[in-house]
């Protein structure tokens, strides 16, 4: 018994379950290496994501590692562009989501009674349309709207950049009910423990335990959601911009840039690079994301056993 | 009677989805004439306008289009002209739903067995491959997964058709790049659903009755494991019902998913509302008939 180890905090043992899981780590070493090369890589390549050449349609070679596209453009450099723009609109479109769904689900829980099925009814009912149909009606509906009430706040540098606005809040709007769901959940579990009913013998009041109390017991599952969230909404995005509707040119998505793609197919060549290049980086970034966010799950779940 | 108050709610909530989709396109800038020949004359605009009854107040617009909806007419389509909304999707909705019927099985065709080898050789290599097959059929979207088929397939070995519609051949291709995802995501609910029954109690009494592990499997772990499978057999069906407009689009396949984004874009208010409407139906009754499935196969299941 003398020698026996010291007892692990809570975040240690899910440290300690984490890096265990060889997949979780390796993708969340992936994931920080692709945050850097996008970031950084950009700068370094000798090429500009919007320079045309005469070299059109060139397979993958040792000066353009990715080939190049129909006006001649290195493909690598706008790869790393549209992943910086979909990581972007990822980890935008996740935090937003975020904000909502803590909440909308802290504060059902937190009420109970009517005020809690009113909340969660509205959620099913959002749950229940075709999010797809709704996104794609929302976006062409209200962007123009969205614009007008922007362009009175701020001055607007460009019409994509009103784009890129209206993608972070409208993919962050849809896809915040799972999260909404969970959180309060595990409010109505947590408002019953011993701990609250003691900080409100002690007289704190309804805000304080939410956030000093109740938020903190949840942090774990409340980052798992949001890893997981992140995959979802690139995805959103680069099928909007797949159809056309999400980030416009000259800019580029992963989307956008499989789409492109697409539309170079024909009978005679086969110009694989225009895809599979952006494909497979778009691929592997969901593989991670949903790699870590299963990983984390697993470290952070506080029923699994060590 | 669960059901029965689940139908009589159905109702108002097609009616308010209905009202929202009306407002939300009237709402929106720009109108269904915006792209005629310009310029067009205000009085030709007047009387387009009048002719389709836009220039009636808002109130008069929604009582004619709520009239028109008890005689199953959802109006006149503003961009094809000559034909009705009613016309349009008599001619896409059955080939948008035979592909995602299609798609539908092809993803519990595969998605089951893959979970359930994966379940029952817990650990094994094939475990292994098999689970990083479903992950990886998660994360391929189907716009990547398409115009690789088509490059590959279509082109290179110039094994299946593509660009038409109507026989088997080709439907090949689509339907794996609609299904493919589905296929995932059914394989992985079915693994966990497997795990979580093989150590349940009236899993080891079968066994310890002498019955064959293949018996075990398919006769008593199965029917509940399967459970999950089931409850996402609705959003699925609905999601592959509604999001075949990209492979629609990849494969050149004339059901509605073209007509969504071109109708909402062109501002063609009675093919957008009568989409909206059609799509939510389908949603909502495939989520009613989900829960009775559930019911009838897990009869310890109560609804309030």
């Amino acid at each position: 018994m003398i020698n026996a180890p010291p007892a692990l905090t809570p975040r240690q043992r899910a440290w300690r379950r984490f890096k265990r899981n060889r997949a979780a780590v390796i993708s969340g070493l992936f994931l920080a290496l692709v945050v850097l090369v996008v970031l950084v890589g950009p700068a370094i390549c000798p090429y500009s994501p919007n320079a045309l050449s005469e070299a059109q349609f060139q397979p993958p070679n040792l000066r353009h590692w990715f080939g190049t596209d129909v006006h001649g453009r290195d493909l690598l450099v706008r790869v790393l562009m549209g992943a910086r723009l979909s990581l972007l609109v990822g980890a935008t479109g996740a935090g937003v989501s975020l904000v909502i769904g803590v909440i909308w689900g802290a504060v059902a829980g937190y009420l109970g009674g009517r005020w809690d099925s009113a909340m969660m009814r509205a959620v099913d009912v959002l749950y229940s349309l075709p999010s797809v149909v709704f996104v794609i009606v929302l976006i062409t509906t209200l962007e123009q709207l969205f614009k007008n009430w922007l362009s009175r706040l701020v001055s607007i540098e460009s019409d994509s950049t009103v784009r890129l606005l209206f993608l972070f809040v409208g993919l962050g709007a849809v896809s915040w009910l799972t999260m909404a769901r969970i959180v309060r959940g595990q409010v109505l579990s947590l408002r019953t423990r011993g701990f609250v009913e003691a900080s409100r013998a002690l007289g704190a009041n309804e805000v304080r335990i939410l956030w000093r109390h109740i938020l903190p017991n949840m942090y774990g599952i409340i980052i798992v959601y949001l890893v997981l969230t992140v995959p979802a909404v690139i995805l959103s995005e680069s099928f909007l911009s797949y159809l056309g509707l999400g980030i416009q040119p000259p800019q580029a998505s992963l989307g956008s840039l499989i789409a492109d793609g697409a539309g170079q197919i024909n009978p005679i060549r086969i110009y694989w690079w225009l895809i599979v290049m952006p494909g497979g980086i778009l691929v592997a970034m969901l593989l991670a994301l949903n790699f870590l966010g299963d990983g984390l799950r697993d470290a952070l779940d506080p029923l699994a056993e060590s | 009677m669960y059901f029965l108050k689940r139908l009589f709610f159905l109702l108002p909530l097609l009616l308010l989805i209905s009202f929202l989709a009306f407002v939300l396109v009237r709402v929106a800038p720009g109108g269904p004439f915006d792209k005629e020949r310009k310029p067009a004359s205000p009085e030709i605009e007047r009387n387009l306008k009048a002719k389709y009854h836009l220039d009636e107040s808002f109130g008069k617009q929604y009582e004619r289009f709520l009239a028109g909806l008890i005689r199953g007419d959802f109006g006149p389509s503003l961009k094809y002209r000559s034909h009705s909304v009613t016309d349009i999707m008599t001619q896409g909705l059955p080939i948008s739903m035979t592909l995602g019927l299609l798609a539908f099985g092809f993803a519990m065709g595969t998605g089951i067995p893959l979970g359930l080898i994966t379940a029952v050789r817990r650990g094994g290599w094939i475990d292994l491959g098999g689970s990083f097959l479903a992950i990886l059929a998660v994360c391929v979207p189907g716009f990547v997964v398409g115009p690789l088929l088509i490059m590959l397939f279509a082109i290179h070995w110039r094994l299946f058709p593509v660009g038409l519609w109507g026989t088997p051949a080709h439907a090949v291709l689509p339907v794996i790049a609609l299904g493919l995802f589905f296929a995932g995501k059914v394989a992985r609910l079915m693994r966990e659903g497997m795990l979580g029954v093989m150590n349940a109690e009236f899993v080891t009494a079968a066994r310890a009755r002498g019955l064959s592990e293949g018996a075990v499997i398919i006769k008593h772990a199965f029917r509940l494991a399967v459970l999950p499978v089931v409850s996402y057999a609705g959003p699925m069906l609905a999601d592959l019902l509604t999001g075949s407009f990209v492979v629609e689009n990849i494969f050149q396949i004339p059901g509605l998913g073209v007509f969504l984004v071109n109708s909402s874009l062109n501002r063609d208010y009675p093919m957008v509302v009568g989409l909206v409407l059609l799509y939510a139906v389908l949603l909502l009754g495939l989520n009613l008939v989900v829960d009775m499935a559930y019911r009838w196969l897990d009869p310890r299941v109560k609804y309030d």
